[in-house]
C-alpha cells in the first residue's frame, strides 16, 4: 500500500525537487573529490564554478537581483546537503550569505544595484569579519578603526582575523570603531563595505591600504581559505557605510548581531549536515566489518550509539528548522536560533566521534572519511559563537522572557 | 526536428525494493525518482538541441503512470525538456511490457516525433524492451543500448554497445533509440530550472483522450501473467584450497578447472 510521506517529512514540493538535487550533487561531486582538496588544502574551484551554474549563490537574493528569492528554511536545507558533503563547500557559500543578507536587509538602494546582481550569480563572493587576534565572542572589545578624512573618506586601521574566504572573496563586510568615546562601546561601531581584489594578497589602487596575509593553517576545514586581514590606512567612500552615512554610522554592532542570527542557523544546518554524514558512514561501516563473527552492527554497544546518533541528528534537524522557520514568518528566533546552533554543532561533534569509534583503527586512517570529519566538526562548536556563548545568550534570553 | 523523450518514475535507488506477494508487482511505496537512466536520454536529446547540427523545435517528455508521476515530469522539464506529456488512468493498472508499449505508442502518434529516445532499462522492471515495442507500434526502426549518438544529414549515427566492443550503426529518422548510460554525463537541474519546472505545459492525458483501445490495456490487455515467484537459488559455497605447498595448490587447481574443461 503506497503511503505519501510528503506531508510527513516538512518539505514541499520545490524544497524537495532542491534537496534531491543538492544531494545528488553532494553524492557525486562533492564527497568524491573532498579528500584530494582537503590533504592538498586548496580550494575546490571546479566544484565552486559548478555551484555558481546551479544558481547557490543566490539562494535568498532576490528575484529582482537576479537571485532564486527563496527563504531561510529552504537555504537552510541546502546548506545541510552541501555541509554531508563537506563543510569547507558550505563555508564558500556561507559568508556570501551573510554577506547578501546584511545588503539586503540594510543596504541603501545604490548598495544592493551595486553588489547584489554580480552576487547573485557568484561573481563576486562575499565575506565578513568581526574577529581580532585578541577579540572573539566579545565583539564589543574590538580594537580596529575608521575615521573619517577631509576628503569625506574613511580611513580603516587595524587587524582582521579568521575571515572565512578573506582572500577570494570580492568584498569584506568589517565591523570598525568609529567613535572610541562611545558609551557603551557598541554604539560607536559602524559596518563597512570594504572591497577589493578576489585571490590578491596586497590590493593596490582604489583598494590600496589592504593586505592578506597567507592563510591560517588549520586542523580541519581545509580548502576554505581562513585569513588576516589588515587594513592600513585602507580607504573607504563613504557610501559604502553599510546602510549609508546617515542610518549606518553608528549602527554596524546591531547589523552584524542581526545577520548572525541567520549565521546561526546557517551554522546549526551545517552541524546537522556533518552529523548526518557521521551516521551514514557509521551505518554503512558498521554492517560490513565483523568482531565475534557477526558485523558490529548486530552488537547492542554498537545499536546504541547508532540509536543515539540517529535520535540527535532528526532532533536536530528538527530544531533548526524551527529556528528558519520562525525566522521566515517574521517571528522573534534568537532564542530558538542559539538553541539550534547550540544543540546542532554539538551533534554534529558527537556523532562525528561516535562514528570513529566505530570505524576503530580505521577511523585513524586518512583513507577513511571519517577522519576528516572527525578534524572538520570542531569549527561548529566555535564559529559563529562558542557554545558557551550560545548559552550565555540562552540564558540571558530565557530570563527575560520568563521575568517574574 | 521534434524529440520525444519517454520517461518513468521509479523507486528511489536507496529504497530497498521488494515484489508484493499478493499483487506480483513490485512495491512502489517510498521514495521516487526519475529513472536514472532517463535523465541520461534527456541528456541526450538536450546535447542534439544544443549541438545545433540539426535545428530542434521541441524537446516533449512523456510518462505512463500514477499521478505521483507528475514529478518525473517536472524533473524532465526542470533539465531542459519544454513540456510535457502525462499518460494516466485506472485502466492501465497492471500493463506488461506489450501494453505499456502500445499505449506509450498511441500517445506519441499525435507528436509525429522525428525521434523518440529513452533510457535502456528502468531501475525497477528492468526489461530493456519497452523502446522496441514502442517502435513496432510506430512502424519506426529501433535501436538499443546506444552510448554514442550523432547527428548527421537527416540521418542517426549510433554506436551500440556490444558484446564485444561497438557496433556503429546508421538509422533513417524518425526513429526510437534507447541510452545507455555511458552516452554522457547527465546535467544537475539548477535552482532557476526546477522553480521554474510547474510552469512549463503539462498535458495530462486518459486512455480515452490518447485513442487507446482499453481491451489492449491494463491486465486485460496484457498478454504475460506472473504465475509464481521464486528467489534465485542460494549460491553453493566455493570449495577453499589451501595453500601448504605452492606447486601442489596449482595441481590441484589446475585439475579442478580441467575437470570442468575450463582449460
Amino acid at each position: 500500500m503506497a503511503v505519501d510521506t510528503a506531508a510527513l517529512n516538512e518539505q514541499t514540493d520545490i524544497q524537495r525537487d532542491i534537496t534531491e538535487m543538492v544531494r545528488q550533487f553532494a553524492d557525486e561531486q562533492i564527497i568524491p573529490n573532498a579528500e584530494h582538496y582537503d590533504h592538498e588544502d586548496s580550494f575546490p574551484e571546479p566544484i565552486v564554478e559548478q555551484m555558481k551554474e546551479l544558481g547557490l549563490f543566490g539562494v535568498t537574493i532576490p528575484e529582482e537581483y537576479g537571485g532564486m528569492g527563496l527563504d531561510l528554511t529552504t537555504y537552510a536545507m541546502i546548506v545541510e546537503e552541501l555541509s554531508r558533503g563537506w563543510i569547507s563547500i558550505s563555508g564558500v557559500v556561507n559568508t556570501h550569505f551573510i554577506g547578501s543578507y546584511l545588503l539586503m536587509k540594510f543596504g541603501t538602494d545604490e548598495q544592493r544595484d551595486h553588489f547584489l546582481p554580480r552576487m547573485a550569480t557568484g561573481e563576486i563572493r562575499a565575506a565578513f569579519s568581526l574577529s581580532e587576534p585578541e577579540v572573539g565572542s566579545d565583539v564589543q572589545g574590538i580594537k580596529s578603526t575608521a575615521k573619517k578624512g577631509e576628503d569625506g573618506k574613511w580611513e580603516l586601521n587595524g587587524q582582521k582575523m579568521w575571515v572565512t574566504n578573506g582572500l577570494g572573496s570580492g568584498i569584506v563586510f568589517v565591523l570598525m570603531k568609529t567613535d572610541p568615546k562611545a558609551d557603551p562601546p557598541y554604539k560607536g561601531m559602524t559596518c563597512f563595505i570594504t572591497e577589493k581584489e578576489p585571490w590578491k594578497e596586497v590590493n593596490e589602487g582604489d583598494y590600496a591600504g589592504l593586505t592578506i596575509p597567507p592563510k591560517i593553517k588549520k586542523m580541519g576545514y581545509k580548502g576554505v581559505e581562513s585569513t588576516e586581514l589588515l587594513y592600513d590606512g585602507y580607504r573607504c567612500p563613504p557610501e559604502r557605510v553599510l546602510g549609508g552615512e546617515e542610518e549606518g554610522v553608528g549602527r554596524g554592532f546591531a547589523q552584524m548581531m542581526d545577520a548572525l542570527e541567520v549565521g546561526r542557523v546557517n551554522v546549526a544546518a551545517r552541524g546537522v549536515g556533518i552529523a548526518q554524514r557521521a551516521l551514514e558512514l557509521a551505518l554503512r561501516y558498521s554492517q560490513e566489518r565483523k568482531t565475534f563473527g557477526k558485523p558490529i552492527a548486530q552488537h547492542q554497544a554498537i545499536q546504541f550509539k547508532l540509536a543515539d546518533m540517529a535520535t540527535k541528528v532528526e532532533a536536530a534537524r528538527l530544531l533548526t528548522r524551527k529556528a528558519a522557520r520562525l525566522k521566515d514568518a517574521g517571528e522573534r528566533s534568537d532564542l530558538e536560533a542559539g538553541m539550534a546552533k547550540l544543540f546542532a554543532s554539538e551533534t554534529g561533534k558527537e556523532c562525528v566521534e561516535e562514528s570513529f569509534r566505530i570505524h576503530g583503527g580505521y577511523g585513524y586512517s586518512k583513507e577513511y572519511e571519517i577522519e576528516r570529519l572527525y578534524r572538520d566538526a570542531p569549527l561548529l562548536l566555535i564559529g559563529e559563537g562558542t557554545s558557551e556563548i550560545q548559552r550565555m545568550v540562552i540564558g540571558k534570553k530565557l530570563l527575560q522572557r520568563h521575568k517574574i | 526536428m521534434k524529440i520525444c523523450v519517454l520517461v518513468k518514475e521509479v523507486p528511489d535507488a536507496a529504497v530497498q525494493k521488494r515484489i508484493d506477494p499478493d499483487t506480483m508487482r513490485l512495491d512502489r511505496s517510498g521514495e521516487k525518482n526519475l529513472n536514472p537512466f532517463d535523465t541520461h536520454a534527456i541528456e541526450t536529446a538536450l546535447q542534439i538541441k544544443e549541438g545545433g547540427a540539426i535545428p530542434v523545435e521541441e524537446v516533449v517528455a512523456v510518462t505512463m503512470g500514477p499521478d505521483s508521476a507528475v514529478r518525473a515530469l517536472h524533473k524532465a522539464v526542470a533539465l531542459g525538456a519544454d513540456r510535457s506529456v502525462h499518460l494516466s488512468d485506472d485502466a492501465l493498472v497492471g500493463s506488461d511490457v506489450c501494453a505499456t508499449g502500445y499505449a506509450l505508442a498511441k500517445v506519441l502518434e499525435p507528436e509525429s516525433p522525428d525521434l523518440v529516445l529513452l533510457g535502456q532499462q528502468s531501475d525497477d522492471g528492468e526489461c530493456y524492451t519497452i523502446g522496441a515495442v514502442v517502435a513496432d507500434h510506430l512502424k519506426m526502426p529501433s535501436l538499443t543500448q546506444v552510448v554514442k549518438l550523432d547527428v548527421a544529414d537527416g540521418k542517426l549515427r549510433c554506436e551500440r554497445q556490444a558484446e564485444y566492443g561497438y557496433d556503429t550503426v546508421e538509422v533513417e529518422l524518425p526513429a526510437v533509440i534507447s541510452v545507455g548510460d555511458a552516452i554522457n554525463e547527465p546535467r544537475y537541474p539548477s535552482l532557476k530550472a526546477i522553480m521554474g519546472a510547474k510552469k512549463k505545459p503539462l498535458d495530462a492525458k486518459a486512455t480515452a483522450d490518447a485513442g487507446i483501445d482499453s481491451g489492449m490495456v491494463g491486465e486485460p490487455g496484457s498478454k504475460t501473467a506472473v504465475l509464481a515467484l521464486n528467489p534465485p537459488p542460494a549460491k553453493q559455497a566455493g570449495e577453499i584450497i589451501e595453500d601448504e605447498d605452492t606447486n601442489e595448490t596449482v595441481e590441484k587447481i589446475v585439475a579442478w578447472l580441467d575437470e570442468r574443461k575450463l582449460l
